[in-house]
Order: C-alpha cells, then structure tokens, then sequence
C-alpha cells in the first residue's frame, strides 16, 4: 500500500512542511506592523475608490507626497466597493492607514466606532473650520467630532441643453428661475410622435389637443426635464420645496408639506406624460457614462447634475452647447441657490497602524497647492476657503464658479446624518416608484415610509442611547492618544 | 488501532486537512456564528448585544421581507415547472438520433456556461423595451404594445423566470444521461405490447428517470429560492416598486447596505429552514412517484 510506504523522516518533513505551510497561511492574514521601502521610509497604505483619470489626479498628488518626504511612503491602492471594503476590513482588524470614503459614510462608521477622531491633531495643525467652505467641514463633523477632511467636493446645478432651447423658441441664455417657469419651459421643449389621420407627426407637447395630451396618444422623443432622470436625487428633491428630511437628531421628517410638493411633483409629471410614455421613453435611454446618456445625446435639455458632469459633456458630447445654473427652486424668493453638497473625504480607520503618518497624508492633500492640483486633475472645485485665480484660470469648466457659490450658498444642504440614511434612502426611492406609478398618493406613500424608517430609527437610538456615553468617552480617549 | 494504522490515519488526515481547515473556518464556523449573531443587533463593526429573539419577531411585522418571499415564492413557483419541464423536453429531442446530435446538444448546453455578469448583461438588452430583441420580434407579430419588461413592476418577474430558462443546460445534461440509461429493452418490450411514442414516454422514460427528475427538482427548489445574481445586476435593490426584490437580495441588503448583520442571519436561518420544509414536502410526496430500481 502506498502509505505504508512512508518511513519516519517522510512523516516528519511531511508533518514540518505542514506546520509550515499553516504558519505561512496566518502570517500571510496579517501585516508587517512596521513596512518599509528600500530607502527605510515607514509604507503608509491608502485605499481610494477612483479610477482613471480621477486615480491619476490623486495618484499625481500622492507621487508629489512621496517626493516631498524622507520618512513616509504613501502607497495608493485602488478599491472598488471601498466602503463596503472598508468595513470589513476594520471588523477583522486589518484596516489600511487612509481611505477614500464618501461624507455620507462617515456618520454610520463613526457611530460604530470605526473612524479615528480628527479633533486633536486638527488643532495641534491649526486646521480649522474657517479654512473651508463651512459646508464641506460640517460634512465631516458628527456628534461634536471631526472625522474626516474632504478630498474632493461636489455640488449640484442645472445643466441646460442651449440648442434644444433655441430649436424651442426659448433664450438659451437664460434659464428657468423658478419651478413654474421649468415646467412651463419643458413643455416647450418636449417632442412628442402622435398619429393624426394615419400620418405620423412628430411636434412639441404643446401643440397636442388637450383630447391627445389627456389620453396620452403620443410618444415622447425628447424631454425639457424630468425630475427621474437621472434619479440619483429622487429622497432629496424637498430641499428644492423648503422641506427636510430630520428633525433634530431623534425624528424623520419623511411626511412634511415639502416632501409631499416634491412627491406631488413626480406625480405631476407622470400625469402629464403618461406612465407608460416614460416607462417608454426612459428603456430609451443608455448609460449615464456613455455618449447615450440622455442629456449628452439631446434627449433631456435640463438635469440636475453636479460639478462632475463637465468630464462626461467633454469625452462624449465635446460640441455640446450647454450651461449650469442654479436649479430652480418652488419658491426661489424664499430659497435661493438650493443645492446638495457632498464630498469625498479621506478617514483613518479605527485600527489603523499608523495614525500620525497617515494625519501627515491628509494634511497634505488638504493644503492649497495639492487640493487645487487635485480638484484640477478631477476637474472638480477646492474645499478650502480660499481657491487662487491661478486655479480658476486654468479650470476647463466654464462654470467653476457656479459651482463654488451654490457650494457656499446658505441653501447648500447634504444627505441626512445619520446611519439609517441607506435605508431611509431606498424607502423614498420606492415610495417615489409608486408616486410616479400613479400606485400611490404623495402623502401615502410618504407615511408610509415615516412609519417603516422612524420604527428603525427609535430601535437605532435605543441602541445608541445605550452605548453613547462609553462610545463618546472611547471617541475622547481615542482623540487624546 | 496498531501503530501502523495510527500512522496511516494522521497522513490521511494531513492529506485531507485543507478541505477540513476549510470547512472549519469557512463553513461549520460561519454556520454556527451566524445561529448566535440572528439573536444579537449586531453590525458587524461593533460587538454584538443580545437581544433574544427580536429578529425574529421584526421579520413577522417587517412588510420588505414579506414582500421579498412573496417575489421568491412566485418566482419558485414558476420557474422549477417550466425549468423542469423544459430540459427535459430538451433533452429528449436531443436523445433522438438526428444529424449533428452532438453539436446541437453543445449548443443548448453553451448559455449555462456563460458567466452570469455576461448573460446578465445580454438580456437587459433583450428585454430592453424600446430596442430589445424580444419586443423587436414580437412588434414584428403584431403585438403593437410589448411590454416593458424591466421598468414595469408587472413584468420583472417574468423576465426573471423566462431568464431562468436560458440556464436550463445544466439540467439537460443530466436528463441525457439519465435517458440513455433507460434499458432498450424496456422500450422493445413496449413496442411488441403495443405502445405509441406517447405511452412508451409515459409508462417507460418517465418512471425510469423519475429519480433524476427528482434530483433536479430539489435542486431547482434549492436554486430557485436562493436566486440573487441575476436580479442584483439587472435590478439592483429590487426593480420598480421592490417587484423583483427576491429574499436572498433583501438578505444581502441588510447584511452589507443597511449593516444589520443579525437580522440577516435570523434571515438566513428562516431560509434554510423554509427550504428544508420544502424538500420534505417535496420528499413526502413523491415518494410513490420515484422509482429506484434497487428497492
């Protein structure tokens, strides 16, 4: 038999080379506490979530980094999922030293205690509030304490088609101001296909008989604005009617008259084209990073988008006759300039095996000179209070400006605080599924999405009401180390 | 146990100690982790707290879960019938002898091989409803109005179960071997009894293969409702309305979006146990239906 063919010393080197392997296999599940390159400088590992030309930009920074230094090394790896990476990583205690998170992150792995605080080593570098657009440093405070500081910002404008304006009869040159005067616009600008005496007519929504409008007998060809393209914002569109989404720290605000005028407006406009017609219209439409996208291809002459859309207009649609302005709110009297500012943010993980190193890091890219190469690379706009001429000189983006202000405006709001935001999220997308399928009324479909996520969210403070005054101290201990 | 035997036991079990590594860390622990984290709040980042059967009692108010097995039952119910039905029509026309048998067998077998990322990403421009290959063929027979197979809540779930059908190789392939296994002489028995195609069918292949076709069923019962991939990458959270929202999706939800592992794990073990129940249902009745020619 074969096995007894073994001897002794087989069995031994086969039992050592065993012993080996297994140790190998655990040593290979951890890291080296103290990396180094070959010059002796400390790694310091950093996953971030961007690539292609958005990885270079950091990646050119992170090259610049590595120059400046005799004693760190940042090495950049690309995650996808980072987030999501991220948290396993830190559960099974191998975190890398920097991430790339975004700002609405930080409010669901601060409470789970997986983030370092900020605060000390903020004000031992003097970095303070005043140094940023308040808003971006307020995306990365939670709970009186600084988690993170912002990589890249964003903010959100119209966008508007100017041929598709001209071809309407409208001045492309001025965009609308108020919500009436949007609706009114699209109007104009939608073209539909309709059958009149067994000929087929394309012209403007507009020009329809009220018989064919109310029996939605047409095709949509193209659209003024629809407020589910492209849909990224839906549970956020009450900014625009003077609504919210929370109430202090221990209430959602789903069911509020602002929400329920965003909702009624879904539903408005399903009315008004037919369910069907945008099932229809919207299965036309091909991705967002594509020169199919519906905007880029003059299918949509207006969207919301944010400051990144400038990149996708100038790969896919160079010739594009287009400008950004404030998306127009109900009542622009009342709130001027509204607009949803969000932010990548660079975080040390909870674990992290070099904190001071990896502080130096992010410091670093949160000065001027490499913020603003960075938000150049990106084509993106700074954080930081101040942005020189030099910056808005040489930025591709016509509207660069736009973008700052609507960043800078009191109006500037952000995706809730607070760890349920995923789900909160996902309900209103779906109660704004049965809005615009005419399955439900604004104000059912909201109540019941107030009574699903505040039940969670009561079981959520229960929670923390246990836990905060130990996890508030831990965030202190952890901050004073 | 002498101390040859003694040897011979430790080198076999050196030889089989990665699959029992493996199982012990990647399956029995798991397994056994997740029955103590589906009484817990648990987040995976911070510890666990006990909280005795919460989960279980939020999933009976919960009316996402309900709707989520509602999706899977439908989908379940439709898709093992036809999928059992339709390899095995298959795989009998492809046990006739006609020319290029086994060229059209590969050719049946091939979409089971494709990865599921890439035939996911096929059908969502088949079923595309302005430019799709199944609303383009179907205009083309006069139905004017064709569904919008993926934006409309009333529709998602039969793309999904006509999608399932697209993987019916597997099954096929089984069926075949299983159909050659059934004794010729059987069949000249029948033919000097009488029988048409039909009866020999029904009296012969059937009762000769019904043991596989039980195979496939449980397998159809365990695949069906655990379906996830497919509607991940085509619906993402659930489609329009949450219609396609299917269990082991809402599962996945909570365990890595919303961070409420514990809940996903009492998920997970509901699961399992409606699956269980199910193959035992399955069992019991057809019991009397299976032939196994060893009893």
């Amino acid at each position: 038999m074969l096995l007894d063919g073994f001897d002794a010393w087989r069995w031994v080197v086969l039992r050592r080379c065993g012993v080996f392997g297994l140790a190998l296999s655990l040593l290979g599940c951890g890291r080296a506490l103290d990396e180094r390159t070959a010059d002796g400088r400390l790694v310091v590992h950093y996953w971030e979530k961007w690539t292609g030309f958005e990885g270079d930009s950091m990646q050119a920074v992170v090259d610049d980094f590595n120059a400046s230094q005799s004693r760190i090394h940042v090495e950049k790896l690309t995650v996808s999922e980072v987030n999501r990476k991220l948290l396993l990583a830190t559960a099974g205690g191998n975190p890398p030293d920097v991430a790339g998170l975004w700002s609405s992150d930080i409010c669901g792995f601060a409470e789970k205690n997986a983030l370092e605080p900020l605060d000390r080593r903020l004000r031992e570098a003097g970095i303070g509030r005043d140094h940023y657009i308040p808003v971006f440093w307020d995306l990365c405070a939670y709970r009186g304490f600084v988690w993170a500081l912002p990589s890249t910002p964003s903010s959100l404008a119209l966008h508007w088609n100017k041929k598709m304006f001209r071809d309407a009869g409208l001045d492309p040159e001025h965009p609308p101001r108020c919500l009436a005067e949007l609706e009114a616009m699209s109007d104009r600008l939608t073209v539909v296909d309709v059958t009149r005496s067994n000929q087929a007519v394309r012209l403007r929504y507009v020009d329809l008989t009220d018989r064919e409008k109310a029996a939605h007998e047409f095709r949509l060809i193209q659209v003024g604005h629809l407020p589910q393209e492209p849909g990224w914002w839906m549970p956020l569109w009450t900014y625009w009617f003077g609504g919210g989404l929370t109430e202090g720290d221990r209430r959602i605000t789903a069911l509020t008259p602002g929400n329920e005028r965003a909702f009624a407006w879904f539903r408005s406009v399903a009315e008004k084209y037919g369910v069907e017609n945008l099932r229809g219209f919207g299965a036309s439409f091909g991705n967002f990073s594509s020169p199919q996208n519906p905007f880029l291809s003059g299918r949509v002459a207006m969207v919301l988008q944010g400051v990144w859309m400038y990149n996708f207009i100038d790969k896919y649609a160079p010739q594009l006759e287009w400008g950004a302005a404030p998306f127009p709110a109900e009542d622009p009297t009342a709130y001027p300039n509204v607009t949803i500012a969000e932010c990548d943010v660079l975080v040390i993980p909870k674990g992290a095996r070099h904190p001071v190193e990896a502080f130096e890091f992010i410091r670093y890219v949160n000065s001027q000179g490499p913020m603003e190469k960075l938000a150049l690379g990106q084509r993106k706009f700074s954080p930081l209070a101040v942005t020189s001429e030099a910056f808005f000189a040489s930025h591709p983006n016509p509207f660069i400006r736009t973008f700052i202000e609507l960043a800078r405006s009191p109006n500037a709001h952000t995706v809730p605080c607070m760890s349920l935001w995923t789900e909160y999220s996902d309900e209103l997308r779906v109660a704004a599924d049965r809005v615009t399928a005419l399955q439900a009324t604004p104000a059912q479909a909201l109540g019941d999405v107030q009574q699903r996520i505040q039940h969670k969210y009561d079981r959520v403070l229960r929670r923390w009401d246990l836990v905060k005054d130990e996890r508030i101290q831990e965030w202190r201990d952890n901050d004073a180390r | 146990m002498t101390r040859g035997e003694r040897h011979s036991l430790w080198i076999g079990l050196l030889f089989v100690s990665p699959w029992i590594v493996g199982f012990l860390a990647f399956t029995l622990y798991p397994v056994i982790a997740s029955t103590a984290y589906s009484f817990c709040d648990y987040d995976v980042l911070s510890k666990p707290v006990w909280i005795g059967t919460l989960n279980y009692r939020e999933m009976l108010t919960d009316s996402v879960f309900w709707q989520s097995l509602r999706n899977t039952l439908y989908f379940a119910a439709f898709s093992i019938p036809l999928g059992l039905v339709m390899s095995l029509s298959v795989a009998v026309l492809l046990n006739q002898s006609v020319r290029g048998r086994s060229v059209f067998r590969a050719i049946f077998f091939l979409p089971s091989l494709i990865p599921v990322v890439a035939s996911s990403m096929i059908w969502l421009w088949i079923l595309n409803g302005n430019f799709g290959l199944l609303n383009h063929a179907l205009k083309s027979i006069g139905i004017a109005h064709p569904p919008q197979w993926l934006a409309d809540p009333a529709w998602t779930k039969p793309s999904l179960i006509l999608m399932s059908l697209w993987g019916v190789g597997h099954a096929m392939v089984i069926y075949l071997a299983a159909l050659q296994d059934v004794p010729r002489s059987l069949y000249e028995s029948a033919d000097l009894d009488g029988a048409g195609a039909w009866s020999r069918f029904r009296h012969v292949t059937l009762p000769m293969i019904s043991p596989v076709i039980y195979f496939n069923l449980i397998m159809g019962i365990i695949g069906s409702l655990q379906v996830f991939s497919q509607a991940f990458i085509m619906l993402g959270g659930g489609g329009p309305q949450r219609s396609a929202l299917f269990y082991a999706v809402y599962l996945y939800l909570n365990a890595f979006e919303y961070r409420q592992m514990g809940y996903a794990c009492a998920m997970a073990w509901v699961l399992f146990i409606i699956i269980l129940f199910l193959t035992w249902v399955a069992t019991r009745s057809t019991r009397k239906l299976v032939y196994y020619a060893a009893e």
